[in-house]
């Protein structure tokens, strides 16, 4: 623990030997592609196939018309809706899926997807969520019995208290914020190979799937095959961010081909139809009320968000929470009284609302508590760092019950925020604001104090589709000492095969290099609910360690019988038990690991392995500060951040360098999600961001340098003191970023500026106020 | 189909010749044809840099080139970037710097940077956040990455 081992998984990666899926080729392996509607709503008046079967090469052509035979036209979503595979009847969103073509190659495919006609006959189109309850607006799901583009209303809280304190605050401060629709866009998109065997009725699918447990019992659910005939192998995977957690049409599609063909069939997506058509973010569209006293105490927050989910709601969340964990939007501030709303609404637009490196909504509830803090403190005309230090949660009053409903596990938000504003020198970064105000020149300092709730779940209450949300680690040590740790999760570039090593080496003795970490195999891992959520340290890590520790306690059985003491005789230090008052009589966990497969004392088993599953008594509440200095251009309207300061508290950390690459890759997204991204779409539904050349990525060029630091409150039930940490920096950071940019303006008026904030809309703004150059 | 052409490269050293449609991309060519994985691909609108591959010294996005571009050239991929199973200084680089997460765009990063080096042994942090303005990452904010090369840039020096 706490120590900055160099990651294992490396040696490959730096010499191109991972194995992507992309990079599976089996013998006779065909290739799938989708065809897919140009349409946001329209209805299917005929799919034309026989030209693109003729085309030497085309093994099958596969519609929707072809897979409601099988029953697989739709399968469910993973929270409480179905989607269409391919479309039946209509389609519903602009790059919707449509047919699936299988032919000997690549090229042959492609040839043939263009040969494929469908007429479409237009319908009117939902595109504003605002609109989707109106009584003239088209009924986009009429498959549903609920005539009506409403998904669900959601509430948590005390609504009459929370009213009658708005009612009769003496302060009050607003905001209506959108959280635009985001795509977490992994570089590596997402795409299977099916490789179905007639003859031993096994199917095996090399899949990305941030979840392949989950995957493989929602296979053999929807297409009736027998759970131990399926395999689902998610080797390494280039990035997921929450955009693997679903099960995509494209999975369904190879699968049921190769059923059909007998042949293994790869599908992989390109990036326009990633972006297109796999699982966006966000889209919440946000009011949040506070009411304070005038010396800035506050007492009661309402929030009111519209949700849009776009054709299907496949958000992929736990089965309790149709607005995943938002309600975590008090934050790090005590409120007394809260209320919290949400709808969702079915637009044109492609499906999700999954958790974009989020456990579930709570980047969406940090970003709007952390913008109305800021706009009350401009209200207040108080320092927003004063405001923030006023109302937060004091270090005692942990384990702390918030209005909402959670009971945060620890927190020390005033060192949090110290150490942060030491380490930029936000004083003289006032002074030199205050200056520069004076000479017209335009700078913004922004403040984020998050508090996140990651780790899901207890099974008492969290589970997807009915699975509870336990996660899990299989440890066995080989006769040499040597072992190998399985775990029911998986990662995608978060260093797992170092980490959970680490923890095995911790509580064991025995070295990092010596211990192999496997994910992502269903026929070899023990079950669990994967990696998203920022889950796998607060839910496999705690099993990894409790597993070793079932294997300690076994281990000090053998080590009694070799030393011929009684167990009460012998003291654990890492690698070794040895006899109380003699330390020279020891045996090293490699010597008892030897006795385990030759000389097990009478009346115990053989091996030394076991096996955890982690059912957490409580979710994890990291924490931190982020702090962001702007610079505007008043010529341009691009906003250059100068500095950015994240401190992090994350509880006790396994490997440092690991943690701080976390930060540094969520701390980008932040800053694309703020200045850059935003999956659009015109009035039509035509999809605006559907490629890199509209979806920004940012380069090397635009992403500064990221200053980081720590400090360390543990989380007292979790086995290691660890929270988990991966998803802390997109939380945290957009308010920072779009609070530095307000606070730059914040003088001229402004009080509030959605996202993506780029320079063509701050220059609008600069134009407006008259101070443009 | 069009009629397949006669092409000969020479990839990591090693003489190659296939007959290949002539709107085969060089990335399929490389990745499929012959095997060598490394090269990744990540997007359509040749933005993400994953392809990366040195043809002729220079770095190209192979998603963007076709195979019989490439005839009678020399083409360097990640898979010859090894000696002998020693590790390059950048490849060392981007594993003692924690330059790569997931390790999809390390391949086309580590070709990229390979190339800057080659022209500029003793680049500034601004010339190297350029030298790989061309290729993309989500994972690391580039902040390790810069870091990798210039571990490599001294350890070449």
């Amino acid at each position: 623990m706490g120590h900055s081992v160099k990651r294992k998984e490396d040696q490959r990666f730096v010499q191109g030997k991972g194995t992507y899926v992309d990079d599976v080729r089996l013998p006779g392996m065909a290739y799938g592609q989708m065809i897919r509607s140009p349409y946001a709503h329209a209805r299917i008046v005929a799919i034309r196939t026989e030209e693109a079967k003729k085309l030497p090469g085309v093994l099958a052509v596969i519609t929707g018309e072809d897979l409601e035979k099988a029953g697989l036209a739709w399968m469910p979503t993973l929270f409480h809706d179905r989607q269409m595979v391919l479309a039946t009847g209509k389609v519903l969103f602009q790059s919707q899926e449509v047919a699936f073509v299988v032919a000997e190659d690549r090229y042959a495919a492609a040839d043939a997807a263009e040969l494929i006609e469908v007429e479409y006959e237009e319908l009117p189109v939902l595109v504003d969520p605002h609109r989707a309850l109106d009584a003239d607006a088209p009924i986009l799901r009429d498959d549903r019995e609920e005539k009506t583009n409403h998904i669900f209303h959601w509430e948590v809280g005390n609504r009459q208290a929370t009213d009658r304190e708005l009612q009769n605050a003496p302060v009050r401060a607003k905001v209506d914020a959108v959280f635009q629709r985001c795509h977490p866009a992994p570089l590596e998109t997402c795409g299977c190979v099916a490789d179905y065997n007639s003859a031993t009725g096994r199917l095996t699918v090399w899949e990305t799937s941030q979840a392949p447990h989950a995957h493989r019992t929602l296979f053999a659910l929807v297409a009736g095959i027998p759970e131990n005939n399926i395999r689902i192998i998610a080797p390494d995977i280039g990035g997921g961010f929450g955009n693997k957690v679903p099960i995509y049409p494209g999975y369904v599609c190879a699968v049921v081909a190769s059923l059909q063909l007998g042949r293994p069939v790869k599908w992989i997506e390109t990036r326009s139809e990633n972006l297109q058509s796999t699982g966006f973010a966000r889209d919440y569209h946000m009011t949040a009320e506070v009411a304070a006293e005038r010396d800035g105490k506050v007492k009661a927050l309402r929030v009111r968000t519209l949700a849009d989910h776009g054709a299907f709601n496949a958000a992929a969340q736990p089965s309790k929470y149709p607005a995943g964990l938002f309600s975590i939007c008090t934050g790090s501030y005590d409120f007394s009284t809260a209320f919290c709303e949400v709808d969702g609404v079915y637009t044109n637009k492609a499906p999700g609302g999954i958790a974009y490196r989020c456990s579930f909504r709570v980047t969406e509830a940090a970003y709007l508590i952390e913008r109305v803090m800021d706009v009350l403190a401009a209200e207040l005309q108080m320092d927003p760092v004063e405001l923030r230090r006023k109302n937060f949660i004091s270090s005692e009053k942990f384990p702390y019950q918030s209005p909402l409903g959670w009971t945060y596990d620890s927190g020390d938000y005033h060192a949090a925020m110290n150490l942060a504003l030491e380490k930029i020198g936000y004083h003289e970064l006032r002074r030199e604001q205050e200056e520069k105000r004076k000479r017209g020149e335009l700078m913004g300092i922004g403040v984020s104090s998050f508090t996140e709730i990651v780790g899901a779940g207890p099974a008492h209450s969290f589970d997807i589709v009915g699975i509870k949300m336990f996660d899990s680690c299989e440890i066995r040590v080989h006769p040499t000492g040597k072992a190998i740790a399985r775990m029911g999760t998986k990662a995608q570039g978060q260093g797992h095969e170092t980490t959970f090593a680490q923890i095995v080496a911790q509580e064991l003795g025995i070295p990092v290099a010596d211990i192999t970490v496997e994910e992502g195999d269903t026929d070899t891992a023990p079950y669990g609910l994967g990696t998203y959520a920022s889950r796998s340290t607060p839910t496999a890590g705690a099993a990894t360690a409790m597993a070793s520790r079932k294997i300690r306690e076994k281990a000090k059985k053998i080590a009694g019988h070799l030393l011929e003491v009684s167990e009460e005789d012998l003291e654990w230090e890492p690698g070794r038990f040895y006899v109380k008052g003699a330390p020279g009589k020891a045996k090293t966990i490699q010597e008892i690991a030897f006795a385990a497969y030759t000389n097990v004392p009478p009346g115990l088993e053989a091996g030394l392995e076991a096996v955890h599953y982690y059912d957490p008594p409580n979710l994890t509440f990291p924490f931190g500060t982020y702090v962001c200095v702007v610079d505007i251009d008043r010529g341009t309207g691009e906003v250059k951040v100068r500095r950015f300061v994240a401190v992090d508290d994350c509880g006790n950390i396994i490997n440092p360098m690991i943690v701080d690459g976390q930060i540094h890759g969520g701390l980008t997204e932040g800053l694309a999600i703020a200045f850059m991204q935003e999956i659009a779409y015109d009035e039509s539904g035509n999809v605006q961001g559907g490629t890199f050349m509209d979806y920004l990525v940012p380069t090397a060029v635009e992403t500064p340098n990221w200053e980081t630091d720590k400090t360390c409150t543990p989380s007292p039930h979790h086995p290691l003191g660890a929270k988990g940490v991966g998803e802390s920096p997109n939380v945290g950071s957009p308010a920072a970023f779009v609070n530095a940019v307000v606070d730059a303006l914040s003088h001229l008026g402004v009080r509030h500026i959605d996202m993506p904030i780029t320079p063509w809309k701050v220059w609008q703004i600069l134009k407006e106020k008259g101070v443009a150059e | 189909m069009a009629k397949k052409i006669r092409i000969r490269i020479k990839i990591n050293g090693v003489d190659r010749d296939a007959e290949v449609e002539p709107r085969l991309l060089l990335v399929h060519f490389i990745r499929d044809i012959l095997g060598l994985t490394g090269t990744h691909v990540g997007c359509d609108t040749t933005n993400c840099g994953a392809c990366t591959v040195l043809l002729g010294g220079k770095p190209v996005k192979s998603c963007t080139v076709f195979a019989v571009q490439a005839d009678e050239q020399e083409i360097r991929t990640i898979e010859g970037v090894a000696n002998h199973g020693k590790l390059h200084p950048l490849q060392e680089g981007f594993k003692e710097e924690h330059g790569l997460q997931c390790g999809f765009c390390t391949p086309g990063m580590i070709m990229a940077a390979q190339a800057l080096l080659e022209r500029n042994p003793h680049p500034t942090e601004q010339e190297i956040r350029w030298g790989i303005s061309g290729n993309l990452c989500r994972c690391t904010g580039y902040q390790n990455i810069v870091k990798a090369v210039q571990y490599a840039a001294s350890k070449m020096a």
